[in-house]
């Protein structure tokens, strides 16, 4: 017989914390833990003396305070009495407004230069190629100043846009490009405007449906329609239609009574033509009476469906006044300055500007390598297969290449939404130049002001990590 | 048979036509330009338009740079003698020509001394970057922080010797104690080198800068081009060993250690660099001791090297990844511990791949080093938009100035991005 002897009993030994795999890690840990409290421990030390000998505290009362300054571009309410978390707010939109702009402006640059870059016309690609290195290589601080230089600098004044002789001139008389800023024509907002916009929205939903439509087609039938061109008549036509709608009373008086005739007339003038496209697809016709068919289907149910609109709208109003359904009020010269219209202002130009065709150099070299990711035998086994160039890049590159482009396009975002941070050496009121800037000098509550601007940039880095977290799980290769 | 076949044919050619030229159109630069400028007629118009382009930038620059003035004394000078004519007006590069490399408070006399910091720094950079190189040098590469030391701020040569002996004496303990064990080497090190820090410092005399060779240069009077190299030099070389720190901790399988990288980094990552520099101009000051003075410029030396050591640990843990897992199981397999699996196995590999990110990170952050403009030090673009374009000389030349600086950061950025590339060709062990 024999008896299996129990191992032997494990002793804990002290040396076993620094050689014992299974405790060292708790060692480090207990070491880095320490050492970290240790350092919190001597820098809160530290700052509590600090500020007890400075006389001041830690406190957030000052945010209600009237900032007593003023903001020349700022898309909310504001005057020197409101408060300075007013101010922040101004400057936190001053920040999202220019980066959407940027963000917008840099993916066009850079898709354009880095699909440029790869054309085959040699002193097209050879230009690019520079623009690239020139502006990746030059601080994006530089940039700001000399696009600001150039706006305050070299563009007239006012002044020089009086008079009969006068060295400047508007351009289309509604544009005026001056060192203080571009005047840009301002839409007024009247009655019809809301028809305007509602017709733009039915547009866009337009599109979508027939481009829904189109590609449920070519899979049931195997009929291709073109997309391009018809999109864009379907964005742009209806709403150009009711901008410039004849606006004489009786045409309105007459629109009133028959809007919902003509309303559901629309519908049916919609739903014939849809039918009449189809039969034209399904038979022998050409492909081009099916789409303009369907093209003016569309047209005539958005914009029929617009006047019926119209008439509701105003059989409401009583008839009001006869206004034209969107006006532009046209800035114009007064005194010194420009009244009227938009002014965007210098500073947001510059850093508008500057940063897009920073960016857009590095987007330009993203958007060149993740075409260049695709393999060349999926472009030639597209082409074996009998698709026009075109069609090559659009249904077989380009899907392949945005899984590789949109996670550092996306990161050049944030960089764009961080970078816009330099707004402050131009003069822009951001949230930098506001709350980290003017209230952080006038309050002196440094540490106040930092943390907060530290935590709204934190906020929207980690919301668009969060995003492209989701849109690469999105697009991660399904694996079966 | 022949015979009979010969008869029936009316001419047979019996020796062989000498080869014809190609067509013109199919040979030599003809062909070129239709390949790759006109091949089709877009591209025809394209290559029209671009050209139209080339010749609008150059036709306004060209007369501009060679028509330039060198030698005038103001702004005004140049507009007596150009006559409304457009050109350069270079005199302001001449004339401001040490304001724009050192700063205007750098002492005149002593400007020999960061231009040989300047020089060695390429001898102390050559071994790191070639590898051909005697590896003897790169002992001076690790004296080199204490001589530009000495040379740019000048004093007491005692605090970098006392610098180096602490360094010295920490790395002579790591080599004793590192056979027993890495982390009885590594703290041994770290105290040996504190304790001689602090002892030394002791030692020496209070008022020793003050006869000193060199005489002392406080931080606040460097300034221009130097105080950006001074800083994109600094903050890479020390952030890439914390980076790489960062990394390995941020892979570390010890949760603590792991969420304190991780949120050390997001953080860093999260913000933008100026609000970092905010922190050091206004906020860092509250964290020393209530009666120390510490510097301006040693404050945002620390801010801009936890910026950058963030981004490069990024990409050092892209590196990491980018390993197959076979490296890690090989390296255990064979019994190595972890820093001994690290410093030969992992990290050659990781850092090779990494370089490319690195040397971006490097890049970005040498231009960023613009933006301690902002908190009013006067680096080059401070010195352009501060002193000289405020000057009543000199107000008004936008164009020669800020062409001055995109220059040299282009040339100083195309370089190293240049030499990167090369050094991803020469490190390329696959072949292709």
């Amino acid at each position: 017989m024999t008896t299996i002897t129990d191992p032997p009993k494990e002793s804990f030994r002290l040396s076993q914390l620094i050689y014992d795999t299974r405790y060292r890690s708790l060692t480090f840990q207990a070491i880095a833990a320490l050492v970290l409290a240790l350092s919190i421990w001597y820098l809160g030390n530290n700052l509590i003396q600090n500020l007890r000998a400075a006389g001041l505290n830690i406190s957030y009362d000052f945010l209600g305070d009237p900032a007593g300054y003023d903001i020349n571009q700022r898309l909310i309410e504001y005057d020197s009495q409101s408060s300075h978390a007013r101010a922040a707010v101004v400057g936190v939109l001053n920040t999202l407004l220019v980066a959407f702009l940027a963000c917008i402006t840099a993916t066009i640059f850079g898709v354009l230069a880095g699909v440029l870059r790869l054309s085959n016309n040699w002193l097209v690609s050879k230009i690019m190629a520079i623009y690239v290195e020139i502006f990746r290589n030059i601080p994006v601080l530089i940039w700001i100043i000399i696009i600001f230089t150039i706006m305050t600098a070299v563009l007239p004044g006012p002044r020089a846009f009086r008079g009969d002789n006068a060295t400047a001139s508007m351009v289309l008389d509604s544009f005026a490009f001056t060192n203080r800023g571009i005047y840009v024509p301002k839409p007024i907002w009247t009655t019809g405007g809301i028809l305007v916009v509602v017709t733009f929205l039915l547009s866009v939903i337009g599109v979508f449906a027939y481009r829904r439509y189109a590609a449920n087609l070519l899979y049931a039938t195997g009929k291709l329609l073109p997309t391009g061109w018809p999109s864009l008549a379907i964005l742009i036509v209806p709403t150009l239609l009711v901008l410039y709608v004849p606006s004489n009373p009786l045409w309105l008086v007459l629109m009133a009574i028959v809007g919902l005739v003509l309303f559901l007339g629309a519908l049916a003038v919609a739903f014939w033509a849809i039918g009449q496209a189809l039969r034209a697809i399904t038979s022998a016709a050409g492909d081009f009476v099916a789409v303009i068919s369907v093209v003016l289907a569309f047209v005539a149910f958005v914009y029929f469906g617009g006047f019926s609109f119209l008439a509701f709208f105003w059989s409401l109003t009583g008839f009001g006044e006869l206004v034209p359904l969107m006006q532009f009020e046209s800035p114009a010269l007064k005194g010194f300055n420009f009244s009227g219209g938009i002014k965007v202002g210098g500073p947001l130009i510059a850093l508008w500007f500057a940063l897009s065709i920073y960016t857009g150099a590095f987007i330009a070299e993203n958007v060149r390598a993740g075409i260049q990711a695709v393999s060349k035998g999926q472009t030639e086994a597209a082409s074996a297969l009998g698709l026009r160039p075109g069609r090559v890049m659009n249904l077989v590159v380009l899907p392949q290449a945005l899984r590789v482009i949109i996670p550092p396009l996306i990161s050049q975002y944030l960089n764009i939404t961080k970078n816009s941070s330099l707004a402050i050496a131009v003069g822009y009121a951001d949230v930098t130049a506001t709350l980290g800037g003017i209230t952080l000098n006038q309050t002196g509550r440094a540490i106040e002001c930092v943390l907060l601007l530290m935590l709204f940039y934190l906020t929207i880095s980690l919301l668009i990590s969060a995003f492209m977290n989701v849109y690469n799980s999105s697009i991660k290769l399904k694996e079966r | 048979m022949s015979d009979t076949h010969a008869e029936t044919v009316a001419f047979v050619q019996d020796t062989t036509i000498p080869p014809a030229p190609p067509p013109a159109a199919e040979t030599g630069i003809v062909k070129w330009l239709r390949e790759n400028l006109f091949a089709t007629p877009v591209n025809g118009l394209l290559t029209i338009a671009a050209l139209y382009l080339i010749y609008l930038v150059l036709n306004v620059s060209l007369p501009w740079i060679f028509g330039g003035l060198w030698t005038t004394t103001s702004l005004a000078e140049c507009r007596e003698i150009l006559q409304g004519k457009s050109a350069a007006c270079f005199s302001v590069l001449t004339e401001r020509w040490n304001q724009l490399l050192y700063g205007f408070k750098y002492p005149a006399e002593e400007y020999w001394r960061p231009n040989v910091a300047f020089v060695l720094l390429f001898v102390a950079a050559a071994p790191v970057l070639f590898f051909d190189l005697p590896r003897k040098l790169l002992i001076f590469t690790g004296l080199y922080p204490f001589i530009a030391y000495w040379l740019i701020w000048g004093g007491s040569a005692l605090i970098p010797i006392v610098a180096l002996l602490g360094i010295l004496g920490g790395g002579l303990v790591y080599k004793q104690f590192v056979k027993t064990s890495f982390a009885a080497g590594f703290f041994g090190a770290i105290v040996t080198a504190f304790v001689i820090w602090i002892v030394a410092g002791m030692l020496i005399p209070e008022n020793a800068s003050e006869n000193a060779m060199l005489p002392a240069v406080p931080s606040r009077d460097l300034g221009g081009f130097m105080l950006n190299m001074m800083l994109g030099v600094t903050c890479v070389s020390l952030s890439l060993p914390i980076g790489i720190a960062l990394a390995l901790g941020r892979q570390s399988d010890m949760p603590l250690i792991k969420w304190i990288c991780v949120i050390f980094i997001e953080f860093i990552r999260g913000v933008p660099l100026i609000t970092l520099l905010f922190v050091a101009s206004v906020m860092l000051a509250y964290f020393f001791p209530p009666d120390s003075t510490v510097d301006l410029f040693l404050r945002v030396v620390i801010m801009i090297t936890m910026f950058s050591s963030a981004y490069i640990a990024e990409v050092i843990r892209g590196g990491l990844a980018a390993l197959p897992k076979g490296q890690y199981e090989g390296a255990d397999s064979l019994g190595l511990d972890y820093a001994q699996a690290m410093q030969l196995i992992i990290l050659p590999q990781a850092l090779k791949i990494s370089i490319p990110g690195i040397v971006n990170v490097a890049v970005g952050l040498f231009k960023d080093t613009t933006l301690v403009s902002v908190i009013s030090m006067f680096d080059l673009v401070g010195m352009i938009r501060g002193p000289i374009l405020a000057s009543t000389e000199w107000n008004g030349v936008y164009w020669e100035l800020l062409g001055f600086a995109a220059l040299l950061f282009f040339v100083v950025c195309y370089g190293i991005s240049q030499y990167s590339q090369w050094l991803e060709r020469r490190l390329a062990t696959d072949h292709r």
